[in-house]
């Protein structure tokens, strides 16, 4: 198969997007920057392989499954295929297959899903050993031209010589005889440590247009002839339309339909957005709201709360007899945390493209999965998967929200199939974006810690109480009760998200109460909850103690070596113990997730009027490998941005069956005021493969938590930390 | 009909007078590089310059903007990328997704204009846009570059 399939119908529509941006242009003078419309001439040059074409100018095209946010996967993707192909980086550039095709090529790029920080760490085989096959073939190819073995000749940065007579041909000039061969069975991958391009701190390869304008997002799409669309959904999860009134809003400017969008939402489809959003908002629109108008964030705590000693539970992880630890104890100590509805708010509201006719469908939107958007518009077009198609777009922010469910692409294709032929163009609100997420969810947690009467830890007792997110997403992979993403950062020893300490007697148990209000994967996901509970009441353990928190966790470390290096990594940059300045205070963490290893430190100071400053924090990470240092410091900053955004501000409230919070003046967030310095200090220890976007989020709030108390006396257990007084009298 | 000056051009927009400047320079002239992210000026990815102030235009209607005043989009910041916070930025390698970044740049541009030395404190106050990536200590540490190096504020 050429590229000339693989590109064609995205480029077409998207070149005339940007086109249209120029055609839209009637006033006389030319836009500085014409979009990203680079025409592509890649019809007539063949793939080397799925994953690699090389021009005829030697310009290397790496093909990236995964989505890009922010967080530089296709970056550091490229650069691990660019690295097995010897190639000249300066001449790399990327681009997506389309989720079609890889349904039509048999899934030859594998999974498109990007979440759970796996863009690199579960493709990295994969991507690199499609780098190394193109390498050898391209060598191949310029040997079979000169007629010697192919074991003569080398590659380095585009460029295959055979040393003995001198010669050499660059990667351009032998693709096409390259793209004949045979793909080889077998490939020797590099060892890391022989790295050039890959493990190196390289820029990322699409900083240019984000810095003057000329990026397109799905937000920006526009092609000939399109409508707009603003949608408004029950504000009441599971409420639905009851009646709406067209003919009061019909003839405002440019609104050409009022359409019902299944039977939980109404649609204005208008000339240009403001206009629908205008004539939506002046829609009369009557609810049947449902039995969920009710519910309130107090009754959700109240049966929460309930769960908290509910004599069912399902067991998550358990070591030895954690009731007979707690009934022969010296003493016992005991908190309760709770942690709220969160919205990712991602910069970017949600919105997608959709053209139908009675033939085929395409959507084009920026999506953390290609393929479940393209299923999701296949089951909303009523058209066979064969003539659907969706297309891609860098996302403004992704967070976890635009992967798992695409509700915003099954609306949009049901307001294009009502207005058959017309691309539309559905943009939700921030107020929509913020009442129709799905939330972080929603949990509490008990802790009772048992100490024998040397003050040595003896037993533990987790009981969570609290929302599921796999209940909610794909209730099928519920077993026995049972949701194993709830025990993130708590499991037994393994690969994934295990517990870092021995505790003699270990109880870690969930009750499961889901609530109307639909959850999500959040960045982080169960790891930020656990993670606060668990490490926050070390602190608390340590205190009762009397004991130094970070020897009171090394000694309960001594079989979790890489936790404890990790933790040891980070209170060493820290310098922990050290004297620090008047009024300063510090606070630590450590948990595993997303297959990685990560602590911090925190330094604060609170004043006496309950004002907080962090002034600096300090996070270890042992990603096994690190495959642009450059990028991770930049991933584990901004982890820690959203990590404490969510730990101060982060809380959507219920009232009538609907969120509250509708806008960032009442759903704040971190802004550049109050950021600390992040120090990242990254430690792979090789041997394993951990993400990176995620698993420092959790190490955010627990350290500052900690910080706190040390500095005030006062226990952040209700979280965000807004809801804690901290003013001392 | 309203009279525009926009990136050093007269256009004549015939649109309501309540529409948000946003929504012009988006809808009706077509320049996409300005972001919608809250339509109630609280996160700034709308930030364009009125008279070289950092301006958040999701609120401000049409009708309340006069043809003397000189708008400037991030498409219209530099002929072709060079202005020295855009260099900064892409030296710094700041931008995540990238959404919030034409208001980020619009803002340092607006805030180094204004006061060519900023202090750390100067950065803090002035910008408050928001970035749900992350992007602030790279949007710090280019801005206090730019300032360094003196490119700005001389005119
Ligand atoms: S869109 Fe204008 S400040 Fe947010
Ligand atoms: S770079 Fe993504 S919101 Fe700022």
């Amino acid at each position: 198969m050429t590229s000339a399939s693989l590109t064609k119908p995205s480029r077409r529509t998207l070149l005339a997007g940007s086109a249209a941006a120029a055609g839209a242009f009637t006033f006389g003078f030319s836009i500085p920057f014409a979009g990203e419309a680079k025409a592509q001439a890649l019809d007539t040059v063949k793939e080397i392989n799925a994953w690699v074409v090389v021009k005829p100018d030697d310009t290397v095209v790496i093909r990236i499954a995964r989505s890009e946010m922010g967080q530089g996967t296709l970056t550091g993707l490229a650069q691990l295929v660019a690295e097995e192909l010897n190639c000249d980086w300066s001449k790399v550039t990327t681009e997506y297959p389309t989720p079609g095709q890889n349904v039509a090529r048999n899934r030859v790029w594998g999974d498109f899903s990007t979440g759970g920080s796996r863009g690199i760490r579960s493709s990295h085989d994969y991507v690199r050993k499609g780098g190394a096959a193109a390498r050898t073939m391209l060598i191949q190819a310029a040997a079979a031209q000169w007629n010697v073995p192919a074991a003569e000749c080398a590659a380095e940065k585009s460029v295959i010589t055979h040393k003995a007579s001198g010669r050499s041909l660059r990667y351009g000039q032998v693709a096409e005889a390259a793209s004949k061969l045979e793909a080889p069975k077998e490939v020797a991958l590099k060892d890391p440590k022989d790295w050039t391009i890959a493990g190196k701190p390289l820029p990322r390869l699409d900083t240019v247009p984000k810095t003057n304008g000329t990026k397109i997002y799905g937000a920006d799409l526009k092609m000939p002839g399109m409508l707009n669309a603003a949608i408004k959904d029950c504000p009441v999860f599971g409420g639905k339309v009851k009646s709406f009134d067209a003919a009061k809003i019909s003839s405002m400017p440019g609104v050409k339909h009022v359409l019902p969008v299944g039977d939980t939402a109404i649609a204005v489809v208008a000339e240009t957005w403001w206009q629908a959003k205008t004539a939506l908002d002046a829609l009369p629109i009557v609810w049947d709201e449902g039995e969920n108008a009710k519910v309130s964030s107090e009754s959700i705590a109240a049966w929460l709360k309930e769960g908290l000693d509910a004599p069912q539970a399902v067991v998550g992880n358990q070591v030895g007899d954690v009731k007979a630890a707690i009934a022969g104890a010296a003493r016992t100590v005991e908190a309760v945390y709770s942690y709220p509805f969160q919205n990712h708010a991602t910069m970017e509201p949600m919105n997608a493209t959709a053209l139908w006719t009675p033939e085929r469908c395409e959507v084009w939107t920026p999506t953390q999965n290609g393929e479940a958007a393209l299923a999701a518009t296949a089951e909303a077009s009523g058209l066979p998967l064969a003539k659907c198609e969706a297309y891609k777009i860098d996302l403004g922010g992704g967070f976890g929200r635009r992967g798992a469910t695409h509700d915003w692409v099954r609306q949009v294709v049901l307001i294009a199939r009502q207005v058959p032929g017309t691309p539309i163009k559905l943009l939700w609100s921030r107020e929509e974006d913020m009442t129709h997420g799905r939330y972080h969810p929603t949990t509490q947690c008990k802790l009772v810690g048992a100490f024998d009467k040397d003050n040595n830890l003896t037993g533990l007792h987790m009981r969570i109480s609290g929302q599921s997110i796999v209940a909610g997403l794909f209730p099928q992979n519920i077993q026995n009760g049972r949701d194993p993403v709830v025990f993130q950062g708590l499991n037994p020893p393994g690969p994934e998200a295990s517990i870092g300490y021995g505790i003699p007697n270990l109880l870690i148990d969930h009750a499961m109460r889901n609530p109307h209000v639909p959850p999500g994967f959040w960045r982080g996901v169960n790891l930020n909850q656990n993670t606060i509970y668990l490490e926050c009441f070390m602190d608390e353990l340590a205190h009762s103690a009397g004991k130094d928190p970070l020897e009171f966790r090394r000694a309960l470390m001594k079989n979790h070596p890489k936790h404890l290096a990790v933790l040891n990594a980070a209170a060493e940059k820290a310098e922990w113990g050290k004297t620090l300045p008047d009024g300063v205070f510090r606070g630590i963490c450590q948990t595993m997730g997303f297959g990685s290893y990560v602590a911090s430190v925190a330094e604060v100071s609170v004043s006496t009027d309950g004002k907080l400053k962090i002034h600096r924090i300090v996070a270890a990470t042992d990603p096994g490998h690190a495959v642009n240092p450059a990028q991770i410091a930049r991933q584990v900053e901004g982890s820690f941005v959203y990590g404490l955004s969510a730990a101060l501000y982060g809380e959507c409230t219920v009232k009538d069956g609907r969120i509250v919070e509708e806008n960032f003046d009442t759903y704040n967030v971190l802004r550049l005021d109050e950021m600390p310095v992040v120090e990242t200090v990254i430690v792979p220890s090789g041997g394993f493969w951990g993400g990176v976007g995620e698993p420092t989020i959790a190490v955010a709030a627990p350290a500052v938590f900690n910080a706190i108390f040390a500095a005030t006396g006062k226990r952040v257990r209700a979280i965000p930390m807004r809801n804690t007084d901290l003013r001392r009298a | 009909m309203a009279k525009l000056n926009l990136n050093g051009k007269t256009l004549d927009i015939a649109v309501d007078g309540d529409t948000p400047l946003l929504w012009v320079i988006r809808e009706q002239i077509g320049l996409t590089g300005t972001k919608y992210g809250c339509g109630v000026a609280q996160c700034g990815a709308c930030t364009v310059h009125i008279d070289g102030v950092a301006t958040r235009s999701c609120a401000l209607p049409i009708s309340a903007v006069t043809e003397d005043q000189k708008i400037v989009t991030i498409e219209g910041l530099s002929p072709d990328g060079s202005h020295p916070v855009q260099k900064a930025w892409i030296a710094h390698d700041v931008p995540q997704c990238g959404y919030c970044q034409s208001g980020m740049i619009m803002a340092a541009a607006a805030l180094l204009q204004a006061n060519p030395k900023p202090t750390e404190a100067d950065i803090a106050n002035e910008m408050t846009n928001i970035c749900r990536c992350g992007t602030y200590p790279r949007v710090k540490a280019a801005i206090l570059d730019v300032a360094a190096s003196g490119t700005l504020g001389r005119g």
